[in-house]
């Protein structure tokens, strides 16, 4: 047990301010007890009180600053009292916080505000959205299970006031280049997009970049916009917002199924359109070959974003569409490696969009897939956790996203499931996308790549390959260095496609029988 | 008129009063005299009703020191014999028009100070603060405390303040708050402004050196002189406030050491209580967070009017309670703000820019935010027998708000 | 009157972000101005206040 005492004459300190020096000192390991006071008669008989006394002590004047401390060496004793000038100084505290509560608190702040972005639960975002709209902002919701009475009530209220109510249930929009929630960084051009589906716009906006080209606004609508309950409201908005734009050229809508009512109703709207617009409505079935004036459509979303660039430049693009002969032959080579019992294709995907488009594409081509979220009712899972057949998974479903974040931020799931998956020895085929861009996650393959090598690797053990399929949807201005990305997969022996639609492609051919 | 236009209309009410106050000091007198309706042994307590056996360890010993204090018994042993055989009269200050910090204990040779609140004629009043008793220490040195109280220093400036007529307490309050005062824990200006005025009044009022003089040592060597006199007026100016049909204002907080309780205007002399919260705190060398009762004492009234924690932006001596630093102390008065009703037209803080201290705590806004009032506050020990050892800050139980929001229902919109 | 929604095309954003952090921050790293509420549920989620003051407040 050791002492030590600093008196430092006239300097006087407040007695609160002191009070939080002497908390801060008597934390220090190995301090026993501290004092730091001023030298007033009171306080000198505290400091008796604790058994600290003597000269020092008793000539002490009350605008004297005395600091005591009883720790249990004297290297302590010492190393608290040589860092007392650090300990008196104030301590700054965290950045401060906004100190705003409300959203109205925010609007008194920022009168000049024109978009207000929602993230708080369903439950509670009908009163603020309401509040925001009546103020003249546009609406980013990306908040799900808003209840579909009330989205709709806020989007006949937006209609009233020409703004729009992007969501709920909204992942990505980009306006003027800027990217809001899930999205990548694309070049801004001519082209626009309007679309339900998050990841759909996403890997739009990247293949339109990829060919050279740019996005002048990605418009989402939230999930249930095309239902027929909602009729469009926020789709028609966006179409006529787009269509007196001046930096928009072509206009793209990428969604998956539309309610029937709503897709004859755009239908005809878009037949008097005035700008090019493709469509590609995944999983629609009607035969809806031809073009109609400035509608084209696509059945692919690697199909949209090339006859976007067709409508914008005029001319047929001579991109290849379909996979290229040493593709096709690398199917051939690849089969040859399956063990007998290896049949069946396993999807795990985070990207929802990319899940129904696999299923449309393999459906055309005669193949039974089951999901969670099928495009045929009749192929739906009994379980969500078990798959059966031939079966592809929208991993950002609620059956396994309850509780957790998006699988495009955490792997969780994914992994698990590629993990059992990889248990089978009836899987041939692992197919899976990996999605970059601002707000996803940090290394997104690396957080696969082990359950993905343990994976093959149990394949070998049983004498055959699995062969994983992998798209990545991003550019090379991402922040999760899309080279860094698709070598990493590359190296673990993963083949990899620039965009789903060929993955699928891919996999289609391998599953085709003969 | 639906029930929103009643509370509102009430509401409006409740805060006209509240910022009509003006309070005067006419007296510092035996409670006995000033606090009618309490006869033979009496004493009076902070907080909501409470009975002697769950008082906390620190109530028990002031009132300990009251009972020895008054001469109606010599030894604790004794003391605790009287109370458990239910001799000696115990009840809210708050029922009989007192306020008290801490303990907060009032017998009948109590002096205390006597406020009018001249817009509405009605008066309150509150016993002495010092650093002893009150915080549940009955020794001879804290009861000696007491005594000189009564025996010299309060009926020396009884003298003083009625040769000179009373003295104004808006204009001290008003430049305190401008002078980094908050009215709970830090009165160093007001306790300085009222010394002057004082001591001025002591020498026109000739009372001889031998009285004069300890009495003058007293006031200037107390720097939280003022908190009795500014719980005083803070009770005077919310009394009035009281009892307006459908208003949804806190007319009083107070807590025992065991419960935290709420006054509603409309609500009438019905307590809201909830557990007595901890309070988060720096400490006196010598005591550490184990050794502390839970939060205790009237003196949220300042609160309760717009004063103390409320203006803890403007205070920034003492915002260094639990590590706080300017920024957060500002929020902190910027979020009382959006639990009250309107600005106080005098009372301003100039590190607001210098808006109006909020007035008003709506039980309606408490609850709809979860902003719960904030309260910084003195810290006494769990048991009795020690004087202060500590202060911090901690927010009113909002079980208290949900509580009288509930009974508002029920009362007005069944 | 297309106007509205133009503003939200040709004006720089300003955005008011209502809940989690991680969308605001990402806007401000794209240089757009962000005001950040630091929002809870009315009367933290408690359904029974919720209900008493939707009549009373």
């Amino acid at each position: 047990m050791a002492t030590g005492i600093v008196v430092r004459k006239n300097q006087y300190y407040d007695s609160v301010f002191l009070m939080g020096v002497n908390k801060r000192l008597s934390q220090m390991r190995g301090v026993t007890q501290t004092a730091v006071l001023m030298g007033t008669e009171k306080n000198k008989q505290l400091l008796v009180d604790i058994g600290i006394r003597g000269d020092q002590v008793a000539t002490v004047q009350a605008s004297d600053l005395i600091v005591a401390v009883i720790a249990e060496t004297k290297q302590v004793v010492d190393e608290v009292l040589g860092n007392l000038d650090q300990a008196l100084l104030a301590v700054e505290g965290d950045a401060p916080r906004s100190g705003l509560r409300t959203f109205e608190d925010a609007l008194a702040a920022a009168p000049s505000a024109n978009l207000a972005l929602f993230t708080i639960p369903g439950e509670y975002v009908y009163r603020e959205a309401r509040t925001a709209l009546e103020a003249g902002l546009n609406v980013f919701i990306f908040s799900s299970n808003v209840p579909v009475e009330e989205e709709l009530k806020l989007k006949e209220l937006a209609s009233e006031r020409h703004l729009l109510v992007m969501g709920p249930d909204c992942g990505t929009s980009i306006l003027g280049g800027v990217g809001i929630g899930f999205a990548n960084a694309v070049r801004q051009g001519r082209i626009a997009a309007i679309g339900p589906s998050g990841t759909g716009l996403q890997e739009f906006t990247t293949l339109v970049h990829h060919a050279g080209y740019g996005i002048s606004h990605a418009l989402g609508t939230g999930s249930h916009d095309l239902s027929d309950r909602i009729g469009g409201i926020t789709t028609y908005a966006a179409l006529e917002a787009l269509e007196q734009d001046p930096q928009t050229d072509v206009v793209a809508i990428i969604a998956k199924p539309p309610g029937a009512n709503t897709l004859r109703g755009l239908g005809e709207r878009l037949s008097t359109y005035s700008k090019p617009v493709v469509t590609c409505f995944l999983g629609v079935r009607s035969a809806e070959a031809a073009s109609h004036g400035t509608r084209r459509v696509a059945r692919t979303i690697d199909d949209a974003a090339r006859l976007a660039v067709e409508c914008f430049m005029g001319a047929e693009s001579d991109a290849p569409t379909g996979l290229s002969d040493q593709e096709l032959q690398h199917v051939a080579d690849v089969r040859q490696r399956w063990s007998a019992a290896q049949k069946y294709l396993r999807g795990v995907f985070a990207g929802g969009t990319f899940c129904y488009q696999a299923q449309q594409i393999m459906q055309e081509r005669g193949l039974r897939i089951h999901s969670n979220v099928p495009l045929d009712l009749g192929l739906g899972l009994e379980n969500p956790n078990t798959s059966v057949g031939h079966t592809v998974l929208d991993m950002g479903d609620d059956a396994y996203t309850l509780g957790r974040p998006h699988p495009m931020i955490d792997p969780t799931m994914r992994k698990q499931r590629i993990t059992l998956e990889g248990q089978d020895p009836e899987v041939a085929v692992l197919l899976v996308d990996f999605i970059l861009g601002q707000n996803a996650s940090g290394d997104p393959v690396g957080d696969l790549v082990d359950p993905i090598q343990r994976a093959r690797e149990t394949a070998q053990a049983r004498d055959g390959e699995l062969t994983v399929v992998a798209s990545i949807c991003g550019t090379e201005a991402d922040y999760q260095d899309l080279s860094l990305q698709r070598r990493l997969l590359e190296d673990a022996g993963v083949i990899v496609f620039p965009s789903s639609t060929r993955a699928a492609l891919f996999c289609a051919q391998l599953l085709e029988p003969g | 008129m639906d029930i929103k236009q009643r509370i509102q209309a009430a509401n409006e009410e409740a805060v006209r009063r509240l910022t009509l106050g003006d309070p005067l000091l006419v007296d510092i007198a035996p409670a006995a005299d000033v606090m009618p309706g309490m006869q033979g042994k009496w004493i009076t307590h902070s907080g909501p009703p409470i009975e002697w056996e769950r008082m906390c360890g620190a109530q028990q010993g002031a009132i300990i020191g009251q009972v020895m204090y008054e001469g109606w018994a010599d030894r604790p042993e004794e003391v605790r014999a009287l109370l458990d055989a239910g001799e000696i009269r115990l009840e809210p200050n708050h029922h009989h028009g007192a306020v008290g910090p801490m303990a907060g204990t009032i017998s009948p040779s109590s002096p205390v100070w006597v406020v009018e609140n001249r817009a509405f004629g009605n008066r309150a009043v509150c016993r002495q603060v010092e650093g002893r008793q009150q915080f549940g220490e009955f020794s001879e040195g804290a009861l000696e405390g007491l005594r000189l109280w009564r025996d010299v220093w309060a009926p020396t400036l009884r003298e003083a303040l009625r040769r000179r007529g009373g003295l104004e307490l808006s204009p001290i309050i008003v430049q305190a708050l401008q002078m980094g005062d908050e009215l709970h824990n830090r009165h160093s200006a007001s306790s300085s402004l009222f010394a002057n005025a004082m001591a001025v009044a002591i020498c026109e009022a000739a009372i001889p050196t031998e009285r004069a003089l300890p009495t003058l040592r007293y006031l200037v060597g107390h720097n939280l002189l003022f908190l009795g006199l500014a719980m005083a007026c803070g009770k005077a100016i919310a009394d009035p406030a009281a009892n307006i049909e459908a208003s949804t204002i806190v007319t009083a907080m107070a807590r025992n050491g065991i419960e935290f309780g709420i006054r509603v205007s409309g609500l009438g002399d019905e307590w809201f209580t909830a557990p007595a919260p901890a309070v988060d705190g720096l400490y006196l060398p010598g005591y550490a967070a184990a050794d502390a009762g839970l939060d205790m004492g009237d003196s949220a009234i300042t609160e309760t009017v717009g004063w103390g924690a409320f203006t803890l932006g403007g205070a920034p001596g003492i915002l260094t309670l639990v590590g706080g630093t300017p920024d957060e102390a500002l929020t902190h008065s910027r979020d009382m703000r959006k639990i009250t009703t309107a600005q106080h037209p005098i009372y301003r803080m100039p590190a607001l820019a210098f808006a109006g201290t909020s007035v008003g705590i709506d039980i309606r806004k408490v609850v709809q935010t979860n902003i719960a009032p904030i309260i910084d506050t003195a810290i006494a020990h769990k048991d009795p027998g020690y004087p202060i050892i500590g202060a911090g800050l901690l927010r009113a139980p909002m079980e208290c708000f949900k509580q009288a929001l509930i009974a508002f229902g029920h009362r007005y919109n069944a | 009157m297309q106007e509205e929604v133009h503003r939200v095309f040709q004006d720089p954003l300003v955005v008011i972000s209502v809940g989690v952090r991680t969308f605001a921050e990402s806007l401000e790293h794209q240089g757009v101005e962000v005001i950040q509420v630091d929002w809870i549920p009315p009367a933290a989620g408690d359904q029974a206040m919720i209900d008493l003051l939707q009549d009373l407040l």
